[in-house]
């Protein structure tokens, strides 16, 4: 302690300042990160905390608004929204309202911007010559090279259509394995035998030599001029323009993709995964993922202001007070590696961090529910002028039953009722506020508010589960969930032929004392209708297993949306889409051919009315069939500091760090009010050592005394 | 005693052998190459066309143990197990499962991880031996009496519980030190304090207890009789005689965890964002990193293999009756 005393005495920042050799009072934001991303690539990071990196630094044609709502995309790089043209198989070109069985292909034109650079970087660099600097480089090149700060020279060059090109490209390169390649095969023209013909060309290459995509032609992307490319689909996928606001869609300049494939760069980790190149807001200047990533305003950025426009209310709430500014308002974001909630959430209240999510540990510490129901922050976070944004998430969390099953699976009336007798007793609303702190709202299908489609109030309840009484909805009782049980042939939870008690079984990962009072509470939900739940933990390998094989009965799972489109929810539940056999994405393997049909006709529409329609036609399927208990809606909560400057919540918009804005000189008085060193303990310790000592001393001069008489 | 040394060398290749089959049979019982292609690839559309990419570009598309297509020798060396494991006798790591060299991480992260464990063998065996020899010397008296009280109530007390209370009390509430976090240079000093203040405490109870019975089993010895009869006080009698007396039983267990220094501390690193091996081998297993799993299995055990041996070097130093032959 003493020479930590000695050590900080030195500096003007309170002892226990984490950042010491940063300016106070710079404009810096402090984050932190607890899993190092596994990939900075834009054609494979898909994670969300992978996201957080790439999105400031890759710019892909398109982003979403920040302010309006329901989430709008909006030009990015682009110079405007992408033009769809539909053809027939002979060629001819559509019109925009046509069926979607006779397009055979759409076309996107993607204008970009000119004059837009790239971050400095050693593949942009060249001679005096004009030839580039850091190609081709002899063996020896790399000694003494552990860093991309090691090379000498950097430098830039335009954004162009071919790079965007060549980043589709690489979705089909064997030595990118893309996560959305599946996908894209499906619609992009000629994706699929790209990928045959690069694994050609590469099995014939050198292991681990460049593969120069240019070289390659892709059927279903077209160069048109140095600022406008093309790309082909097969068919009607109004989706794809969501697509396009996503970094796997940025561009990529060839000439890094050949620096980094050079021999020798991969060992010292130079790779794309590790210094992405992009034209965004910000650089990844300082890359150490063991402990801290550091992102800086990009000198070339080629600037964007902050929205005019934003929906009711966000003028009142202070959210177009930097309306026409330049963007990005922050120099610097230093992410440090923090794996522990406990230490993460303490530096939050010293104002080490800028902004914290709340975990059920510090939830009553922060957060207390007012006289209308609603969540405030307490009264030591108000007196720190801590602040709450709260927003319910684009994501659900839902129990599902296995179609498959013979017991709770299939269309049959029998099936049927138990499953709805099950939805009725299962509990959402006391399951959220036991496990969830209140953080949630219970979901009537499966589409999340924010989401078109979705529908609140009367109109959107789940008549199976809930009545409105009172203008509310409200669980319908115990007694209609035994009397739908009983017509399924299991009064009071039993076997009405044989007599046997009625066991389910639920498969889950969740295992260990801090799951076991949420799996005691499911049991107790199922003992309500007298159903005896034997609950298979398993680890997740096991339990993806089984969810492959289709041997599960009950299970938990979860979606966050990819794009702000109901599509995105409800091939969930599409039949073509079932993780038995197909591997797909709908877990609960459920098949209703008049679900598919109307999910085939809604995919294809226009958010509007007819669309609304389908859709409420297809979750009132859902709600009948019951293939899930539908769970809820979580709701993220965000504490944030007084210097942090009013943001609004964008969970479909990752690149949202260049709206936000702080106030660093309120940051660094505040931090030295809230962490001058306490030194009373100090003494209390020294004293308290020298009151441990001096009996041993007095005890052994005495032993010494007695022995010499 | 060289030829002792050889022949403990030569007996290592099969252990290391041995456990590199266990820790390969282990890993691939829990996570086939196909769990650990969807764990790399995400959880949200993985096709099995990516699983199959993914295992062909990290070698996990052969057979584990034998390949029956093979031929030759081929049918042992054209599997995941020789290809795999073999290059580690050469000192050869490879990448991990993420493409990163693990050797270089290996060695960027030792330092953090002995920055650590350095401090606290020493400080720690110092104060354990210290705080057992003052037990000892007030034994059979209240002090020895609270003392033992104490070193049981700590020894009782979780390891997670230190960390905690520590954060709580220094770095939150008095706000002598950063909460976690590691620097480099000079200013690690700050970072580092509190881990190792609350890894010694968290250690005195199990070291001082363990400390003060070896050392009463040898003050009951003739020749401690023999020295107090000389004249020599119980100061001298304790920290000359029984001390250098007692060493056997200490090296045993001190000498041995030398070596193992360098794999780092679990749940320290982990609570004080220390980037070290520990956590790199938390998070491997995590994320089903087979590749630094086995590397850091290896290296432990060979290390460990390294501490039995530098144990029994230790034995000849401390106590010159002993041979190795």
């Amino acid at each position: 302690m003493i020479l930590s005393v000695i050590l900080c005495a030195c500096g003007d920042s309170p002892w226990n300042n984490p950042y010491p050799t940063a300016p106070p009072d710079s404009n810096t934001l402090y984050s932190a990160f607890n899993e190092r991303p596994k990939h900075l690539d834009p054609a494979q990071a898909y994670s969300s905390n992978e996201a957080e990196f790439t999105a400031q630094i890759y710019e892909p044609p398109l982003q979403y608004h920040y302010l309006k709502r329901p989430y709008t995309l909006v030009p990015l790089t682009a110079t405007q929204m992408p033009t769809v043209t539909y053809y027939s198989a002979t060629g001819q070109v559509l019109p925009a309202d046509t069926a979607a069985q006779r397009i055979a292909t759409s076309v996107y034109e993607v204008h970009l911007r000119p004059g837009i650079d790239y971050q400095p970087h050693p593949a942009f660099a060249r001679t005096a010559e004009g030839r580039p600097r850091y190609l081709n480089l002899p063996p020896d090149a790399l000694n003494g090279v552990s860093s991309l700060g090691d090379f000498k020279y950097t430098g830039t060059r335009e954004l162009v259509a071919d790079d965007y090109i060549y980043e589709i490209k690489r979705l089909a390169s064997p030595q990118v394995n893309s996560p959305i390649f599946g996908v894209m095969s499906e619609y992009i023209i000629g994706l699929k035998q790209y990928a045959v013909q690069l694994q050609a060309v590469a099995r014939a290459q050198p292991p681990g030599s460049y593969l120069d995509l240019s070289r390659y032609p892709l059927a279903g992307v077209e160069r048109v001029n140095r600022y406008t490319y093309r790309i082909h689909l097969h068919g009607k996928y109004p989706q794809f323009q969501y697509w396009l606001a996503m970094p796997f869609f940025a561009p990529i300049p060839p000439e890094v993709d050949r620096f980094y494939a050079q021999p020798g760069m991969a060992q010292r980790n130079l790779t794309l995964d590790w210094y992405p190149v992009g034209t965004g807001a910000y650089w990844l200047t300082h890359n150490d993922p063991n402990r801290r990533m550091v992102l800086e305003r990009n000198p070339n950025y080629h600037g964007e202001r902050y929205p005019s426009q934003g929906d009711v209310g966000d003028k009142q709430a202070g959210l177009l007070r930097d309306a026409g500014k330049p963007l990005p308002f922050i120099n610097t974001v230093v992410y440090s590696l923090e794996k522990e909630t406990i230490p993460y959430w303490n530096k939050f209240l010293q104002g080490y961090y800028d902004a914290s999510g709340i975990s059920s540990d510090s939830f009553d510490q922060a957060i207390q529910i007012d006289a209308q129901g609603e969540p405030q922050v307490t009264d030591a976070m108000h007196g720190k002028g801590i602040g709450l944004v709260a927003a319910v998430t684009t994501s659900n969390r839902f129990w599902g039953f296995n179609m498959l099953d013979s017991v709770v699976g299939g269309q049959s009336e029998r099936a049927r009722k138990l499953r709805q007798a099950i939805a009725i007793a299962v509990d959402f609303e006391e399951f959220i506020s036991i496990f969830a702190n209140g953080r949630g709202i219970p979901a009537q299908g499966p589409i999340p508010p924010g989401i078109f489609g979705y529908r609140a109030g009367a109109g959107g309840i789940n008549p199976v589960v809930y009545q409105m009484l009172n203008g509310q909805p409200v669980r319908r009782p115990i007694s209609e969930a035994r009397r739908l049980l009983a017509e399924a042939g299991y009064p009071d939870g039993r076997d009405a032929k044989t007599g046997t008690p009625l066991v389910l079984y639920f498969d889950t990962v969740a295992s260990g004392p801090d799951a076991k009072s949420r799996l005691d509470w499911m049991s107790k939900q199922f003992a309500k209708l007298n159903i005896q739940l034997v609950v298979r933990s398993s680890d997740y390998n096991r339990f993806q297993d089984k969810m492959r094989r289709g041997t599960e009965q009950l299970f938990e799972w979860g979606w966050n949306a990819d794009y702000p489109d109901p599509e995105n929810f409800l091939f969930l539940l599409y039949g073509p889409n079932m993780k038995v056999a197909k591997n797909g994405e709908n877990s609960a393997n459920y098949q209703n051919p008049e679900y598919d049909r109307l999910f085939d006709q809604m995919k294809f529409l226009d958010n509007g009315p007819q669309r609304q329609a389908i859709i409420d036609q297809m979750v009132t399927l859902l709600q009948h069939d019951s293939p899930w208990l539908f769970g809820y809606f979580p709701k993220a909560f965000t504490l944030r500091h007084a210097w942090v400057s009013p943001s609004k919540p964008n969970l479909m918009a990752n690149n949202t760090l260049k709206y936000q804005r702080i106030d660093p000189m309120l940051r660094n008085k505040l931090r030295a009010d809230w962490n001058q060193p306490v030194l009373w303990p100090l003494v209390f310790l020294l004293l308290a050592l020298v009151a441990a000592i001096a009996p041993a001393i007095w005890s052994w001069r005495q032993r010494e005394q007695g022995s010499g008489r | 005693m060289i030829v002792y040394l050889l022949r403990r060398i030569l007996y290592a290749i099969p252990i290391l052998i041995g456990v590199n089959l266990i820790t390969f049979a282990l890993f691939f019982v829990v996570n086939t190459p196909d769990d650990m292609a969807r764990m790399h690839l995400g959880m949200k559309r993985v096709s099995a066309d990516a699983i199959g990419k993914w295992k062909m570009e990290h070698g996990y598309d052969k057979p584990l143990i034998y390949n029956d297509t093979a031929v030759g020798s081929g049918q042992l060396t054209d599997t995941i197990f020789y290809e795999k494991s073999a290059r580690m006798f050469a000192l050869d790591f490879g990448v991990s499962d993420d493409g990163r060299d693990i050797w270089n991480e290996i060695k960027v992260r030792a330092g953090p991880s002995l920055a650590i464990a350095v401090p606290v063998f020493v400080i720690g065996l110092l104060v354990n031996v210290t705080f057992a020899l003052l037990m000892v010397f007030f034994r059979a008296t209240y002090l020895d009496f609270w003392g033992v009280v104490l070193c049981v109530m700590l020894m009782s007390i979780s390891g997670l519980f230190y960390i905690i209370l520590g954060q709580f009390l220094v770095a939150k509430l008095w706000h002598w030190v950063p909460i976690s976090g590691f620097s480099t240079g000079i200013d690690a000093l700050r970072f580092l304090l509190l881990p190792v203040l609350v890894s010694i405490g968290a250690g005195i109870g199990s070291g001082a207890r363990w400390y003060r019975t070896i050392f009463l089993e040898e003050i009951g010895k003739d020749y401690v009789r023999t020295a107090r009869a000389k004249g020599l006080s119980e100061w001298r009698v304790l920290f000359r005689h029984v001390l250098q007396n007692g060493m056997i039983p200490i090296l045993t267990g001190a000498v041995v965890v030398l070596p193992l220094l360098f794999m780092g501390s679990l749940i320290t690193e982990s609570f004080f964002g220390i980037p070290g091996l520990g956590s790199y081998t938390i998070d491997a297993i995590q994320s089903q990193d087979f590749a630094i799993v086995r590397a850091m299995v290896f290296i432990g055990s060979a290390l460990y293999i390294v501490g039995l041996l530098l144990t029994d070097i230790s034995y000849t130093l401390a106590d010159p009756r002993v041979r190795l032959q």
